[in-house]
């Protein structure tokens, strides 16, 4: 993903990419922006009863993601990580089938939540709903890639709220012991559900933490996909080359509520809110791609086109597919006993 | 066929099975140069070196979190809690986590992860060092329960649980590491999970044991055999999956049935047994379901007179069968 041509724009060679990674990459932040619009339509119009957000978070996680390679590295993501996943290999199909609940949706077979994404093609872990118990996951990942000499990176992300977790200390700290092929990434939008930073951290940064683990902890501007591929990419190689854990804080924004449950309007102001709507990483990338030549009107309408048609497609395949069956239910409880008895 | 202990049985089936697959780690608190606090894992860093058999600083949900970690990308951890009592801060990766990754991913994923501790009392351990913590565990579907009672069983059981690809607890009564003994054959036999064994045969009163207690209760079959009551004994061995057939096949037999276990009485394990002979046996019961359990305090206490007040013994069984075999 990170060879370059002479062909390439001066933005492409001076991030390590070339003009086709570029578009690849604002065709992931777009795809999850527009499935993740069409999950609220759907949710206020009565198809699916729940929707946890990304929008806000998207340029980060593409960025980021853009780093590990797909197929070998392994990612722990959250409920906000529709762009990471979608990144990293699952499809439009694949996420909107977890907001049906299908019986075919590839997380979880209907059994979770949505926003609950995993997929063992790949390399995607089942997440559960306890916050930041994954990062030990994506640690234990790092360690028998270490062991089995794999050359395998893990990562894996949250939020700064989950990020104040206990298992997110235990793990920092024996990845660093061990200097583990691990990275940690926190999206910081400001916000645990209603409660604000000053609340949730006496620091400035949750990366600040870092040093008292002995790793280098980073913190980018989350608007910015570049910046966040060039953090991400450091410390991929740090990891691979056998240097030990980092950490990275993307600054993000969560451009809508909590979750379809949650009305944040309650503790963030109109000012507040409309201030966030400036840094949103999509329009932001556009406008930095059509400086730079690489993202042109045609491309764009080709792209808006494809786009839309990969999320109109995602519906109606979703709505198509059928509920689980409950004859299936007691399924998959043990590996030895397909009908989950004690 | 040589005859070992309870703990040698254990450390000679780790090292067995570290020799026999090389995807096989261990992990906790002081198992690598000081070999575990009981030695359980004594000689095993030397053999098998620092990536194999890893010192872990005090931090139990890591230990186990990791272990998940670990099993998703190809080995069978097989980690060590240094006392039951300290599986509290794991309870979250064993429960929300291992236990539940198979079922939420429908099949995507599974946690082959092995988590041994040593628990249960009468050691001079007091509140934090003495409990049994089983029906925490037994209650979760998803993880597998195993309490061996015998070094033959021991060592077949490790290897089924370290050979199994679902994550199972494995619970060593520590006052068994030294003073029980039993012939242990040099072969690769395994015993398989969730098979429960009839360790004295009888016709008159079923009791359904494990651990320490299956010790106690042939014990008490013994006392009371004199006093001509003819008792046969259930050495459950994995309480989940629970053997209900062996269970169920003894109780229809006897038509009496006591469940003995060192946790507290209210809510413990053999409450569920109690509860399946009564709703699947009721018809052939001659005489109330009944549990000889600890008393319901919050921990073993201390002091030696108080200890030997909380453990259930052979004498407080034997009273119990007494009781129930004149009902």
């Amino acid at each position: 993903m990170t060879a370059t041509k002479g062909s390439d724009s001066r933005l492409g060679a001076a991030a390590g990419l070339t003009d086709a990674d570029l578009l690849e990459m604002y065709r992931y932040v777009a795809l999850a922006r527009a499935v993740d619009e069409r999950m609220w339509i759907l949710n206020r119009a009565g198809r699916i009863p729940f929707v946890i957000s990304g929008q806000g978070h998207e340029g980060a996680q593409v960025g980021i993601a853009w780093a590990f390679e797909k197929g070998k590295d392994w990612i722990a993501p959250f409920y906000r990580s529709i762009a990471t996943c979608l990144t990293f290999g699952m499809s439009a199909r694949d996420i909107m089938t977890a907001q049906y609940a299908t019986a075919n949706d590839p997380s979880s077979g209907g059994r979770q939540m949505p926003g609950h994404y995993g997929s063992h093609e790949h390399n995607l872990v089942s997440v559960s709903s306890p916050v930041a118990t994954q990062l030990l996951h994506a640690v234990g990942i790092a360690l028998a890639a270490k062991i089995r000499k794999t050359g395998q990176v893990a990562m894996t992300s949250m939020g700064e709220g989950s990020s104040n977790q206990g298992d997110v200390h235990e793990g920092l700290n024996f990845a660093a012991i061990h200097k583990l092929p691990f990275v940690f990434v926190v999206e910081n939008n400001g916000y645990a559900i209603s409660v604000p930073l000053a609340k949730q951290i006496s620091v400035a940064n949750v990366a600040d933490r870092a040093a008292g683990y002995g790793m280098p902890g980073v913190v980018v501007d989350g608007t910015d996909v570049l910046a966040c591929y060039a953090a991400a990419r450091e410390a991929v190689a740090r990891a691979r080359a056998g240097e030990g854990p980092s950490m990275i804080e993307a600054k993000v924004t969560r451009l809508t509520a909590h979750s379809s449950d949650d009305q944040q309007t309650k503790y963030r102001t109109a000012e507040e809110l409309e201030a966030e709507r400036s840094l949103d990483a999509l329009p932001m990338f556009r406008k930095q791609l059509v400086d730079a030549g690489v993202l042109t009107e045609e491309i764009e309408v080709r792209l808006a086109a494809e786009i839309k048609a990969a999320v109109d497609d995602a519906t109606e395949y979703a709505e198509s597919q059928p509920d689980p069956d409950p004859g299936t239910a007691t399924r998959f409880v043990y590996h030895d006993e397909p009908g989950g008895t004690s | 066929m040589p005859a070992r202990t309870f703990i040698d049985s254990i450390r000679e089936t780790l090292a067995d099975e570290m020799r026999r697959d090389e995807t096989v780690i261990v992990l906790g608190e002081d198992v690598g140069k000081k070999g575990g606090v009981f030695l359980a894992t004594d000689g095993l860093w030397a053999e098998f070196g620092d990536d194999r058999v890893i010192d872990t600083p005090l931090t139990e949900s890591m230990i186990v979190g990791t272990s998940i970690g670990a099993a998703v990308n190809g080995l069978r951890p097989v980690a060590e809690i240094q006392f039951a009592d300290f599986i509290f801060p794991a309870f979250n990766q064993l429960v929300s986590e291992a236990a539940r990754m198979r079922y939420r991913s429908n099949n995507g994923y599974g946690v082959p992860m092995t988590v041994r501790a040593p628990y249960g009392g009468g050691v001079h351990g007091a509140l934090y060092h003495s409990q049994s913590v089983e029906a925490f565990f037994t209650h979760v579907p998803g993880l597998k329960v195993v309490v061996p009672s015998t070094p033959y069983d021991a060592r077949g059981l490790l290897r089924s649980s370290i050979r199994d690809d679902d994550p199972v607890l494995f619970f060593e009564h520590k006052k068994m590491y030294r003073s029980v003994r039993g012939e242990v054959p040099d072969t690769d036999y395994t015993v398989p999970l969730g098979k429960a064994q009839i360790t004295h045969p009888g016709s008159q009163v079923t009791v359904v044991a494990y651990g320490l207690m299956a010790h106690y209760a042939l014990e008490a079959a013994d006392r009371v055999a004199e006093e001509g009551i003819s008792v046969e004994v259930v050495d459950l061995r994995t309480l989940r999956p629970l053997d209900r057939e062996t269970l169920l096949d003894s109780v229809r037999k006897t038509g009496k049935c006591i469940v003995v276990y060192e946790d507290n009485k209210f809510g413990g394990y053999g409450a569920e047994v109690a509860a399946i002979v009564a709703e699947e046996a009721f018809d052939y019961l001659d005489g109330p379901v009944t549990r000889i359990a600890g008393p319901d305090v919050p921990g073993v206490p201390y002091n030696h007179v108080l200890e030997d007040w909380f453990m259930v013994n052979p004498e407080k069984i034997a009273e119990g069968i007494r009781t129930l075999a004149a009902y």
